[in-house]
């Protein structure tokens, strides 16, 4: 049991971890990441390098729609910019990787900001559909220009860093995984400053946010640039993970799904773009592996992709109607539980 | 030199399949104006509606009338149940949320036509006439021009519906102000419900007439977004807007479709809806909200 906050300064009230419980297990979390790679199969590690991407890319749509409040069904289209701006410039200029990681995220950055603009005069659902208008114009490019290889897209070779060829999953991992750390601890902190405390008083009440001196139009820019150089990051993570980048790699259904994912894990927390892009990403999986152990074979695969499509629907409302606040507010309860045992919350 | 009858026969072509929007599209206006939900499901709905509708006249054999008013009774049931398990738990929460129950909704739609049906590409029995139709000089494909007269009667039909019926002006009442509806003795409630019902089944007439000209498939729900954008275009709250809006797309797709390509279909109806959002953000004709603090 946890008896009262004990806190003596402002900083020690601000921090982002503050209990010694906490520290413990993020230190137990650490050490299961770093040794996760010797332990885990190929598999798994090919799951852990996904979902490492789309945490980074659901945790910039979090700072979007979960803290700024505006709807985006465009991230996908800026995961495809920064996907695209990566492998050309690694094929085409052959630029070092981390380089090319930057340039996606800032290209990605730049489309963010041309759809962001909108963002003043059309509000709410109207934005969402603006943002899909992205989505399909920046395929539309990618299908046709001849900078990015058109239909039959782009492949690349593996990536370089410092001497070694980033060509297997287990490598890879010891760059994916820090980058996405950082993203995630850079959001984390980014709600402790004025800007990310501007976005959260946009989401409340925009109006408001402006009569307190807050330039509407410049935060608003700011969040969308800020979430789509995430998805651009990722995007570009992504190019360097699959290796081969198509106008169909980022179909309106992967927007919809980071947005899912945020929804599942719970809208403006951090947690809960993480645990809600693990879990969305983890599903499918693991409906592979129940369908793999059901009788009937071959007959039974075919149903795979349809349940997980129902699946899929399934989860977006269910935690909607049973559980709005998603996986963080689970987890906020086990923890509250474990706060006041033995006493009943 | 433009071919001005060229150019006549497609904007008409255009003009007709932009009734089939429009009709899409009124579906989706009266749950919006009714419950202020964006149903992002229209598209699947219309799939739904079309899948019946194979299944009573293709698959068990009932003769064409039997089959369109099974379908339609079907849809509305479907609707009922999505209305009251999906939507009335969810009243009162931000309209973010409602959207996105929809966007679940339509991807378990989906799911379920490709467990029941796979999710090839099938064809529906015909039942529309086969003669060509000739306005002028300008041919029309006959199931272009049939469904489009279908789409005008049924648009006509519900209009008339809404405004001279008891349940349509309760519908109408809920609409412009649901405290004053309420306390009027309009049970509200049931108008979220009839709502749903009746959008799901005009959403079936309209599926059936597409998947007539069309085929129908898994993917048949991009149609959706189209109306989407033609409800979007008009103002999401405008039965008007939904009918000029409907016409308006189904015209810019057919020019750019023959003047431009196949491919250039959908990036021009987006670009259309980019141009008019950053014009008139509450669409051509729907309703601009003062807020207030």
């Amino acid at each position: 049991m946890r008896i009262g906050t004990l806190k003596q300064s402002y900083i020690a009230d601000a921090a982002l971890f503050d209990s010694r419980t906490q520290k413990t297990w993020l230190a137990l979390g650490a050490a299961l990441l770093l040794l996760f790679p010797f332990m885990a199969s190929d598999y798994w590690l090919y799951l852990a390098c996904l979902v490492a991407i789309n945490v980074a890319s659901a945790t910039g749509l979090n700072i979007l729609t979960g803290y700024t409040g505006l709807v985006s069904l465009g991230q996908a289209a800026f995961m495809g910019l920064g996907a695209y701006t990566v492998a050309i410039m690694q094929t085409r200029l052959g630029t070092p990787f981390l380089l090319n990681l930057a340039a996606g995220g800032v290209v990605a950055m730049l489309g963010g900001l041309v759809v962001g603009i909108p963002s003043l005069r059309v509000k709410g659902l109207y934005l969402a559909i603006a943002t899909i208008a992205a989505s399909f114009i920046t395929h539309f490019l990618f299908a046709n220009l001849k900078l990015t290889g058109g239909t039959s897209g782009l492949s690349l070779p593996p990536a370089q860093l410092f001497g070694v060829a980033l060509d297997t999953s287990f490598r890879l991992y010891w760059v994916i995984l820090p980058v996405t750390l950082l993203m995630v601890l850079g959001a984390a902190n980014l709600f402790r400053t004025r800007i990310g405390r501007a976005f959260i008083a946009i989401r409340d009440r925009d109006i408001s946010a402006e009569v307190l001196g807050i330039p509407l139009l410049r935060y608003k820019l700011l969040s969308f640039g800020l979430s789509s150089f995430y998805a651009g990051v990722a995007g570009g993570l992504w190019a360097y993970f699959f290796r081969v980048v198509t106008p169909e790699s980022f179909p309106l259904l992967m927007s919809i799904f980071f947005l899912a994912a945020i929804i599942v894990g719970g809208m403006g927390t951090i947690l809960g773009g993480i645990l809600g892009a693990v879990f969305m990403t983890m599903v499918p999986e693991l409906l592979k592996l129940v369908f793999d152990l059901l009788p009937g074979g071959t007959e039974a695969t075919v149903f795979l992709s349809p349940v997980r499509t129902v699946v899929f629907g399934l989860l977006i409302v269910g935690f909607l109607v049973f559980e709005p606040h998603g996986l963080a507010e689970v987890w906020r309860r086990i923890r509250r539980f474990f706060h006041l045992w033995p006493f009943k919350t | 030199m433009m071919d001005w009858a060229y150019l006549f026969e497609i904007a008409l072509n255009g003009v007709a399949s932009g009734g089939l929007y429009a009709l899409a599209a009124l579906a989706f206006v009266l749950v919006y104006k009714a419950t202020r939900v964006v149903n992002i499901a229209i598209g699947e709905m219309l799939m739904i509606g079309a899948y019946l509708f194979f299944a009573f006249a293709a698959s068990f054999s009932l003769p064409i009338w039997l089959a369109v008013l099974g379908a339609v009774l079907g849809t509305g049931l479907l609707g009922a149940v999505v209305e009251r398990t999906m939507i009335r738990p969810l009243l009162g929460e931000p309209p973010i949320s409602v959207f996105m129950v929809t966007v679940g909704l339509a991807s378990i739609l989906v799911g379920l036509v490709e467990i029941v049906w796979t999710a090839d590409q099938r064809r529906l029995p015909e039942f529309l006439p086969k003669t060509p139709v000739m306005i002028g000089d300008a041919f029309l494909a006959p199931k272009v021009a049939y469904g489009a007269l279908v789409a005008l009667v049924l648009i006509v039909l519900v209009l008339l519906v809404f405004r001279f019926w008891r349940g349509g002006v309760a519908l109408r009442a809920t609409a412009s102000d649901q405290a004053a509806a309420y306390s009027m003795g309009i049970n509200v409630p049931r108008v979220f419900s009839l709502a749903w019902v009746a959008s799901a089944m005009i959403a079936a007439v309209a599926g059936i007439i597409v998947g007539s000209i069309g085929g129908i498939s898994s993917s048949m729900g991009v149609f959706g977004l189209s109306v989407l954008v033609v409800v979007i275009v008009g103002g999401l709250d405008s039965v008007l807007g939904a009918l000029v809006g409907g016409v308006f797309i189904g015209l810019v797709e057919a020019l750019a479709g023959s003047y431009l390509g196949g491919e250039y279909k959908l990036l021009a109806t987006f670009v259309v809806l980019v141009v008019v959002l950053m014009i008139r953000p509450y669409g051509l004709f729907g309703t601009h909200e003062i807020e207030r603090l």
